[in-house]
């Protein structure tokens, strides 16, 4: 138990916890104190002198070590002569505080004076005008006129790229390192520094590509001017035009908690436009962070000319057609639905798919859910409380790329004091953070956890451990190698299963495959051979741009109906489309990867006549003589609450359920959390375990080449040509510097390729061109395919690469 | 050119006498700065991927202090000191005469690169004012009591044996 | 009198290892290693009453006294940074008499535990350095530095640093961020560096003529320290004497001089036969004395000690003193004190990084006689809002010449200014 310190702070008497800063203390009673450096997520620097205030504390008689009193018995308070920091001291018991006194808030306001003699206060064409910390500041304490003549301003840069999604106003810098210690800090990602020294000191980037991490946009946020901007959001709109939806990003599986701010534009005649996304705090999930992903590419899609369109009458058509089809195929129909189904689509479809008597399949390539529905983690669990004397173990995934929040988390974790096990055949961002890695070759990714327990150090860790989470991914994997790695990965967890805080995560490529896992769902083994001569209904799953061979399958179908938001490859095989609506126009749920379910709220209209999966699929299943709920997403969850028995319980108005967050952002005074918003719609509810699952008996050999053969392994990146990452424009640098297939130096130069260089890459009767990306962190005799990029690769594979020939000069 | 293959034994040294590399960061921007007197960028990068720092990192610490330079300049600073303690002694009027005859303002660098003139802060050489100190790259040598015409030698002295090189 | 620390200028040669040797040299470390406990050193240096050399003048064995026993290893680590204007005498000691400071080092490790030392430089001082570590080399060689010294378990090692310009690395914690390698900013206090210091190990820093006292004392004990200097500040003082004197240089004396005696008797008067208006006692740093026929005498006749120098206004610091004649004016003074701090100022916290900007600003416009004596009181509000609420000292410091200059020479701003 962590002492209790008693103080006063205005004369209003508070208690908490030894340790606590008097900043954060006195936050806790409603009383702000304002700051600019300190940051509750970051250490204090006291470097800005802003939150200033007055403490007093008991006087000790230095003969007898007692109090000295006052005459009406209470403790005599010293006061000292100068003004201290709230953000560095910390409570200290008796300790009286004024933060409201002339002096304290004179003191105040003398900062904020020596800030503006070199701030432009140029709020009238700044982006942060109307939620900037100093804009509010100097309107409560600053100084009505300026004693400070403008011409002797200090003046700099404007508009300095940082890097291709972030820009600096030097000018509106004031120097407060919040940017460049989250990036240390927190990201692990020093890009960031200061240059020069005193007044000329600025904040630059030598970094080679300048800022770049995936967490730059965080900066933006907790920036407490409007020094830092994105790409994005900058000169489009003021912040005080917006309304904000709830929502949840559905880029990954960490599903961080997130807030759409839309505006009325003439564009679309007067309806409201996303103009950004902003974290929305969670911290069991996301904390007050986002990464750049979701923040620039999720919900651009929304406005997509590549959305599917059709007019009113096109859709009840089609409607009429492919309830037609269905009900003539009933039961040699086959549904494949994606990650991207919200719990309630995959209800539905779930529903209709046993009233026809036809097979309904999670499409994915990254198995083992069963596992994970069994032993994964469960209600109370937050990577966050993970420390000391716990162990993460983290196998065939890069989180960074797959997952970056989760990456972030698990290095704070490791911050703490967890025990870090990485374990991949190649190096990741996440090893440097770690405690243990784990170095093995593809192939061998089983008997590696496998042989964890009786290493030495990391047998000890994982015996002893307090808690423990174990991530696996699908590094080099297909779906019988993450399927026999997941089960590798639950014998070490088993035991622990129900325990909060214990359990197996699998680090999926949507946002909501644990839902659908939940739901029952479950990969096909043999896809393609399913799909002859069946009615195939896919939703939100693109077969044909994924793999040749699919798309040669769905040739084979009897016929084809696609339901989906965007144009897809296999769109273009459909006999019947259906356009959904994008996440972001609709109301729903998803289930994290920690099986947490979330739910999202719609921040803009439906496109055209897009409808919300779980309505198209009860249109058609009413022309099949169907009856399923169509209208209401509530309805839908009751029925997921009452049938479901992972979800019993569950209801709309529980998931709206929230308590009291610290550290407290948002509310009034923007300068303490920065801009992120606070969380009024809902923090979700942690799924019970589902039953334990009997060992499954899926037979699995993993591939090893030939001495001179080389290995195709599908890695996946963060940034690729993913269905609905595509149309975010401002990422379309990034997604190219990952595009080409990585290659080890002393691999390339067998092959004679140069990095950069066209190489030509076979694969089961396909040619593909890509670029050689040569990287010394791997190993020799491998090429890693990049995932959703061109080259269909669902599983390790033999492949050959050659330097293509040369374009003939003409 | 590479600091470690340039400088390998200075480099391994520099490194023995710290218990933690970023401590090494800089006496090896010292020797970055030797041959040409400023630190170029390829050096920040070769100095973090010793010290497992980002380049940022190092840049910051180059930015930080004057004694590092990240433009080229004369192959020799002059930096006279007209802090409080000099200009009591005349340094000002020193600095004014030494630019006029050397034929270039401060901060300005002869013609022929020969030298750069700065004007810098106390340099603890007060008792002896004036007083400057040149900078050559990783070195510096004092030089006190001057007077122009004992200065304007020592540029001769410098520009002959740079010719002569 | 004979030298304590300045013993070169008593026997010219002493720089050399072997004429140390034949002066004394290496006898205290002896002593120390073979036949005293580190508790004891502690104790016999508390007792000496000796005190920082640096400018705050905190007494040595007590700062000492603050290392945990319980965490390992220790560090001292010597402060060469000698960056305050008119401060030169750090220097002189490397240069001419480095075996005894070298040796006070030593003495230092051994007293606190630690076994290795490191000598923070200013990266000016390059010369010295490789000096320094010449003379490190020599005592390794002969046994007085490195393992099994004098046939004990003890290993001493000592370390060059040189830092790259920056006044603020002579503040102790920001020379500590860049020993290791960062931007030399001061960190926060607490935890101090004695117990949270270099590499976050228990660090005792001490200034280069603090450390230098350390052979004496042991070989003299703490009585025969105490026969010079005042009862709460014992000991010789080096004073660097700069500015509009004849003689300017440093000079050894016991704490207690007088101003006169510095100023006149040693520095042999001022410049030209012209009149003593302003005195800085602790460089660019000070509150400036006001000399006038009024105040005369009884500055002259102030002893220079930790105490006394505060009856006319200002702080013994470092003991640079900076003297002033009358042909110049204090609008000129604190334009050159303020340019300083402007460039120093590392820029870490509000109140110094912007209140020296607006200060340079108003000093230039007021030195240049484009000012109204409301820019001069602003200057004096920019200066008061600055003082005690910076993170270190330095902030404070730009702002003690401002403040003293324009309450204490009013006329001189009057002249520049006119009446507004
Ligand atoms: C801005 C600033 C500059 C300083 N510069 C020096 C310096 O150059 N040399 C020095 O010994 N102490 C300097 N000090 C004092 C040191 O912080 C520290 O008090 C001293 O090194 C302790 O040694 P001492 O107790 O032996 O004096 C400076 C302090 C400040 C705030
Ligand atoms: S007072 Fe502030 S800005 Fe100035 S040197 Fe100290 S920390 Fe740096
Ligand atoms: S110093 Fe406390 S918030 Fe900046």
């Amino acid at each position: 138990m962590t002492k209790l310190i008693n103080l006063n702070i205005n004369n209003t008497p508070v208690t908490v916890p030894e340790g606590t800063l008097v900043v954060d203390a006195a936050k806790k009673i409603g009383v702000d104190i304002p700051v600019f450096c300190y940051h509750p997520k970051m250490e204090p620097v006291g470097m800005c002198r802003q939150c200033l205030v007055e403490i007093g504390r008991p006087m000790i008689d230095r003969a007898t070590g007692k109090p000295v009193l006052n005459e009406d018995g209470s403790p005599k308070l010293q006061f000292g002569p100068k003004l201290e920091t709230s953000c560095t001291t910390p409570v200290s018991e008796g300790m009286a505080v004024l933060t409201e006194t002339a002096k304290a808030k004179g003191g105040q306001k003398e900062i904020i004076e020596l800030l503006l003699t070199s701030h432009p206060l140029d709020c009238p064409v700044c982006d942060k005008g109307g939620e900037c910390p100093l804009q509010n500041l100097t309107m409560e304490h600053g100084a009505g006129e300026s004693r400070f003549l403008f011409d002797e301003k200090h003046h700099a840069e404007k508009h300095v790229p940082l890097g291709d999604l972030i820009f600096l106003d030097r000018e509106r810098c004031i120097q407060c390192a919040r940017c460049i210690r989250f990036q240390d800090k927190i990201a692990g990602e020093p890009v960031l520094g200061f240059y020069q020294r005193g007044r000329n000191t600025d904040v630059v980037t030598y970094s080679d590509p300048g800022f770049d991490s995936v967490f730059s946009g965080n900066t933006t946020d907790i920036c407490p001017v409007g020094a830092l901007t994105t790409a994005d959001f900058r000169f489009g709109a003021r912040p005080w035009e917006l309304k904000h939806a709830a929502s949840v990003c559905a880029q990954c599986p960490v599903g961080c908690n997130l807030t759409f701010d839309v505006r009325r534009e003439a564009k679309t005649g007067g309806g409201y436009v996303i103009k950004r996304a902003m974290p929305r705090q969670n911290e069991q999930v996301n904390e007050i962070w986002m990464c750049d992903k979701g923040r620039f590419s999720g919900y651009q899609f929304t406005e997509a000319e590549t959305r599917l369109r059709l007019t009113p009458v096109e859709m009840e058509s089609a409607l009429r057609r492919a309830s037609d089809i269905l009900a003539q195929s009933k039961s040699e129909t086959v549904f494949l639905a994606g990650g991207r189904l919200a719990n309630e689509d995959l209800f539905t479809l779930k529903k209709f798919a046993a009233a026809l008597g036809a097979q309904a399949y999670l499409y994915t390539q990254h198995g083992g859910g069963e596992f994970t529905t069994a032993y994964g983690l469960t209600s109370g669990s937050n990577l966050g409380d993970l420390g000391k004397g716990d162990v993460i173990l983290v196998v065939a995934s890069d989180l960074y790329n797959e997952a970056p929040l989760w990456h972030l988390r698990l290095k704070a974790a490791a911050g703490r004091g967890a025990t870090l096990i990485v374990a991949n055949a190649r190096a990741t961002k996440l090893d440097e953070f770690s405690t243990f890695v784990v170095r093995y070759s593809y192939g061998d990714e089983v008997e590696t956890v496998k042989g964890l327990p009786a290493k030495e150090k990391i047998g000890e860790a994982l015996k002893n451990a307090a808690n423990l989470v174990i991530f696996y991914g699908a590094d080099g994997l297909g779906l019988a190698g993450t399927t026999a790695l997941a089960q590798a990965c639950a014998d070490l967890v088993k035991e622990r299963a129900g325990k909060a805080n214990n359990g197996l995560v699998g680090v999926w490529s949507s946002p909501n495959q644990q839902g659908a896992l939940e739901m029952g769902l479950r990969p096909a083994q043999n896809l393609a051979a399913e799909l002859r001569g069946k009615t195939v209904y896919l939703l939100a799953a693109d077969l044909a741009g994924d793999d040749p061979a699919l798309a040669q399958a769905l040739k084979g179908a009897k016929a084809v109906i696609v339901q989906d938001v965007l144009q897809t490859a296999s769109v273009a095989l459909a006999q019947v489309v259906l356009p959904a609506s994008a996440y972001t126009e609709r109301e729903g749920t998803f289930t994290n990867g920690e099986r947490r379910v979330q739910r999202f709220y719609p921040a803009v209209p439906n496109v055209a006549t897009s409808r919300p999966d779980f309505s198209l699929l009860a249109a058609v299943a009413k022309g099949c003589g169907v009856d399923l709920e169509g209208r209401s997403t509530l309805l839908v969850m009751n029925a997921i609450a009452a049938q479901e028995s992972a979800f019993a319980g569950l209801s709309y108005a529980k998931l709206a359920e929230v308590s009291e967050q610290y550290p407290l952002i948002g509310r009034g005074d923007l300068y303490y959390g920065g801009t992120g918003y606070e969380n009024k719609q809902g923090l979700g509810v942690t799924l019970a375990p589902a039953e334990a699952v009997t060992p499954l008996n899926i037979p699995y050999a993993a591939l090893r080449p030939k001495e001179d053969e080389l290995l195709g392994v599908p890695v996946t990146k963060l940034y690729d040509d993913g269905t609905t990452l595509a149309p975010a424009k401002l990422l379309a640098a990034h997604v190219e510097r990952y595009r080409g297939v990585v290659l080890h130096p002393a691999t390339a130069e067998k092959l004679a390729l140069g990095n950069g260089e066209q190489a030509e890459v076979r694969l089961g009767g396909a040619r593909y061109l890509a670029k050689a990306l040569v990287d010394a962190s791997i190993s020799t005799g491998v090429v890693l395919i990049p995932r959703s990029m061109g080259i269909a690769l669902t599983e390790p594979a033999v492949v050959q690469v050659s330097a293509a020939e040369k374009a003939q000069e003409a | 050119m590479s600091l470690t293959n340039q400088y390998p034994d200075e480099v391994q040294a520099i490194f023995a006498k710290y218990p933690s590399r970023r401590s090494a960061v800089m006496p090896l921007l010292y020797l970055a700065q030797r041959e040409e007197g400023y630190i170029k960028k390829e050096s920040m990068e070769e100095i973090a991927a010793l010290l497992d720092l980002d380049t940022t990192e190092v840049a910051a610490i180059v930015g930080f202090y004057s004694m590092y330079h990240d433009e080229k300049a004369g192959k020799y600073r002059i930096q006279v000191c007209t802090d409080i303690s000099c200009a009591l002694r005349g340094a000002d009027t020193f600095l004014e005469h030494l630019c006029d005859n050397i034929g270039i303002k401060v901060g300005e660098t002869t013609p022929d690169g020969l030298v750069t003139i700065e004007e810098v802060k106390c340099l603890a050489g007060c008792d002896k004012a004036p007083m400057f100190q040149l900078q050559d790259g990783d070195k510096v040598s004092y030089h006190e009591n001057m007077t122009v015409d004992k200065t304007m030698e020592l540029v001769e002295a410098l520009r002959k044996a740079q010719a002569q090189k | 009198m004979t030298h304590i620390l300045l013993r070169h200028r008593d026997i010219p040669d002493i720089k050399n290892i072997e004429v140390y040797k034949q002066n004394g040299g290496f006898q205290s470390l002896q002593k120390a290693l073979t036949a005293m406990q580190p508790k004891q050193i502690v104790e016999e240096v508390k007792a000496s009453g000796l005190r920082g050399r640096g400018g705050a003048g905190f007494p040595t064995g007590v700062k000492w006294s603050f290392l945990p026993d319980t965490i390992f290893p220790h560090y001292v680590v010597c402060n060469a940074d000698e960056s305050e204007p008119g401060t030169f005498k750090d220097r002189e000691i490397m240069e001419s008499n480095p075996y005894q400071f070298l040796e006070g080092v030593a003495i230092s490790c051994f007293a606190v535990g630690a076994q290795e030392g490191y000598i923070y430089l200013r990266g000016e001082f390059y010369p010295v350095a490789q000096h320094l570590d010449a003379c490190i080399a020599e005592m390794e060689k002969q046994g007085y530095l490195g393992d099994n010294l004098f046939g004990t378990q003890t290993s001493i090692r000592l370390k060059t640093h040189l830092g790259a310009g920056a006044y603020i690395c002579g503040e102790e914690t920001a020379l500590l961020e860049s020993l290791e390698g960062k931007r030399g900013q001061p960190r926060l206090r607490p935890p101090f560096p004695a117990v949270v210091g270099l590499y976050g190990k228990p660090t005792v820093i001490n200034n280069v003529e603090t450390l230098s006292n350390l052979p004496y004392i042991v070989e003299h004990g703490s009585a025969g320290y105490r026969q010079f200097g005042t009862e709460k500040s014992p000991g010789t003082k080096i004073f660097s004497l700069s500015g509009n004197v004849n003689k300017p240089g440093n000079y050894e004396l016991p704490l207690g001089t007088t101003f006169r005696e510095l100023i006149f008797t040693h520095g042999g008067g001022i410049q030209n036969g012209n009149k003593l208006r302003a005195i800085m006692p602790a460089g660019a740093s000070s509150s400036i004395i006001r000399v006038d026929d009024q105040t005369f005498d009884k500055v002259m006749d102030t002893p220079m000690d930790y105490e006394n120098v505060q009856n006319v206004g200002s702080l013994l610091g470092s003991a640079s003193v900076i003297v002033i004649d009358d042909t110049h004016s204090m609008d000129w003074v604190i334009n050159k004190t303020i340019e300083f701090f402007k460039h120093e100022s590392c820029g870490k916290c509000t109140p110094c990084r912007d209140g020296n900007y607006w200060m340079l600003q108003l000093t230039e416009k007021i030195h240049a006689g484009h000012a109204t004596m409301k820019d001069v009181q602003l200057l004096d509000t920019v200066a008061a809002q600055m003082y005690g609420k910076c993170l270190c000292a330095l902030g404070d410091f730009s702002t003690m010449a401002v403040r003293t200059a324009i309450d204490r020479f009013p006329e001189d701003f009057e002249k520049v200014a006119g009446k507004a």
